[in-house]
């Protein structure tokens, strides 16, 4: 009897939709967050096995192949990557996923296309016994493919940023017009395909220029943007997932692919409100790349040793430490605590401080921090630590750039202009460990490193914060 | 085959319960709850099995099989992933001498 299997498969789908829901909303508080991923985890184990059992599906030896290929491969890259490498590993598990949802789509197209027969006169007939797709259908797997594909290339492509294997920004001129171009094109070629005209070699077509989008709408995006692009091609794999889903009459791909469109979608609203910019300026505002690298900023950069940084914070009443994605870069949040439990040690009052998109993405900071053993009330944000900087002795700041530069409050003509920034500038002094001249991931000169008050003491940042460590023991020595 | 507009309500409620259930959630939340919405759309993994199981020529039984083997990475990855940076913030919250 398949009628009860059916029933107990039924049922495991829709335990698992409520186990995601029940583990998204768990891990949208600290608290419960751990709990959550556990109760998700069980959801998906769930709709795997029973999937395995549904009737009629063959391949069933291929099936547990690639399960087995798949699983293998991603729990041994995901377990030992480091901490500060997420983000990248986010993107590329998420590309994994729109890859996945376009390739469900694709099959389903040529898996159509070799039951349909073009007729001469244009029209077509589907063979004999075979039940021909409604045209809401076509239409849903083909968008379906279309947002999988490109989030799918996409997602790479950030990756590669990520990884730093792509780090210059693409940019041509007429770059908007070739794009919006290719993506006219693809969607015609869509409509054209949904019209029943479903040849292989037009929906191979359909694929490479879908790809091709992908990569073109990402390649002109700067790394600093990254994160809200991959939150954006988030919540597309989550929409892919819910409209093949609505192919299969698969209820727990729908459910589970629009709540995570929605909630994607919403966590990228709030991370590009965190960088005051809206989705359009991330997505087509072609950030710092306008030629136009803001004023240029008169003075110089002062340079300071590590021994004078450290009598400076160990005789400071007030520290602030200041971390950013060159702390991420160098691993250097353990050395960072250890730093800060000697100033503590000898009496400084130490915080750190976090603007909400430090590093690549909103909370990377704070996992990192959390990582090296940081208690959670020596971390302050943004709103809670400004009004406080004018009484900070010593700001330091490790491998932040265009998240402490005042340009972003006193020049309307720096593309920075308007985002909230970290007010450092306001305290005695600062120091800024960072490894070289350059300007920060937007290209923008960054006006605090020219102020009176601020001293540059240029090194790695894990080799400059052990620098300072070993310079505060010798004070006591 | 799922009614079309059965679908459609699916569709629109679970829109609003993704929308309601993370709205208010704390900054440093967000890098998490990305990485498990990453998670969460690996369901995308049964699709392709049924794709797999349901394909005929040799070229959908390819693509099918990279379906399911991408549609596991993605699973997976995201859930081991998720997993360590929430295991951070356990260890943090213990209170330490």
């Amino acid at each position: 009897m398949t009628g009860w299997l059916t029933s107990v498969i039924q049922v495991c789908y829709f335990a698992a939709a409520f186990l995601f829901i029940l583990g998204l909303k768990r891990m949208s508080s600290p608290r419960t967050a751990r709990g959550g991923i556990g109760w998700a985890g069980v959801g998906m184990l769930l709709a795997v096995v029973a999937t395995l059992f549904l009737p009629g599906l063959k391949h069933r030896e291929l099936m547990i192949l690639a399960l087995v290929l798949g699983t293998l491969a991603a729990w041994w890259s995901a377990r030992r990557v480091a901490m500060t490498a997420m983000p990248e590993m986010v993107a590329l598990y998420n590309g994994m996923g729109g890859g996945a949802a376009a390739a469900i789509g694709g099959a389903q197209l040529y898996g159509y296309s070799s039951h349909v027969v073009q007729l001469l006169g244009g029209g077509t007939y589907a063979v004999a016994g075979y039940e021909a797709p409604s045209t809401s259908h076509l239409a849903l797997a083909l968008l379906g493919a279309l947002i999988g594909a490109v989030s799918f290339s996409g997602s790479l492509v950030a990756f590669g940023k990520l990884q730093g294997w792509l780090d210059r920004r693409f940019v041509f001129a007429g770059q908007r017009a070739v794009n919006g171009v290719l993506l006219v094109v693809t969607v015609a070629l869509g409509i054209w395909l949904t019209t029943g005209h479903l040849d292989t070699a037009s929906i191979t077509i359909f694929f490479a220029l879908a790809l091709l989008l992908g990569i073109a709408m990402t390649m002109p995006i700067g790394g600093a943007d990254m994160p809200v692009v991959i939150s954006l091609y988030n919540a597309l794999t989550g929409l892919a997932v819910a409209f093949e889903g609505f192919v299969l009459g698969n209820e727990a791909m729908i459910i589970a692919g629009t709540v995570v469109g929605a909630a994607g979608t919403l966590l990228t609203q709030l991370m590009a409100r965190a960088m005051n910019r809206s989705l359009g300026n991330v997505l087509f505002g072609n950030f710092g790349a306008s030629g136009q690298p803001g004023q240029a900023i008169a003075g110089a950069q002062k340079p300071i040793d590590a021994p004078d940084v450290a009598v400076m914070m160990a005789y400071a009443e007030r520290v602030v430490i200041v971390p950013g994605y060159g702390l991420a870069v160098a691993q250097a949040q353990h050395k960072v605590w250890e730093l800060a439990q000697l100033l503590i040690a000898r009496g400084v009052k130490v915080r750190f401080a976090i603007h909400p998109v430090a590093g690549r993405m909103p909370g990377h900071m704070n996992v990192l921090l959390a990582e090296a053993g940081v208690p959670y009330d020596l971390i302050a944000d943004m709103e809670d630590i400004n009004p406080e900087f004018p009484s900070v002795d010593v700001a330091l700041v490790i491998g932040a750039n265009d998240v402490v530069n005042p340009v972003a409050r006193t020049d309307p003509s720096s593309p920075v202009y308007g985002m909230p920034i970290l007010d450092v500038d306001a305290a005695h002094q600062v120091v800024v460990i960072k490894r070289g001249k350059g300007t920060g991931f937007a290209g923008i000169e960054n006006a605090l490193f020219y102020a009176d008050n601020a001293r540059m003491l240029y090194g790695d940042g894990q080799a400059a914060v052990s620098a300072l460590i070993s310079a505060t023991k010798a004070l006591d020595a | 085959m799922l009614d079309g507009f059965l679908a459609l309500y699916i569709f629109m409620l679970a829109a609003f319960t993704g929308y309601e259930v993370i709205a208010r959630v704390p900054v440093i939340l967000h890098t998490p709850l990305m990485s498990g919405s990453n998670f969460i759309h690996g369901i995308v993994v049964i699709g392709a099995m049924i794709a797999l199981g349901r394909a005929e020529s040799t070229l959908e039984i390819a693509i099918g099989f990279v379906a399911v083997l991408l549609g596991a990475g993605n699973a997976v990855g995201g859930y081991v992933v998720t997993g360590r940076m929430l295991d951070m913030f356990r260890a943090s919250r213990t209170p330490r001498s």
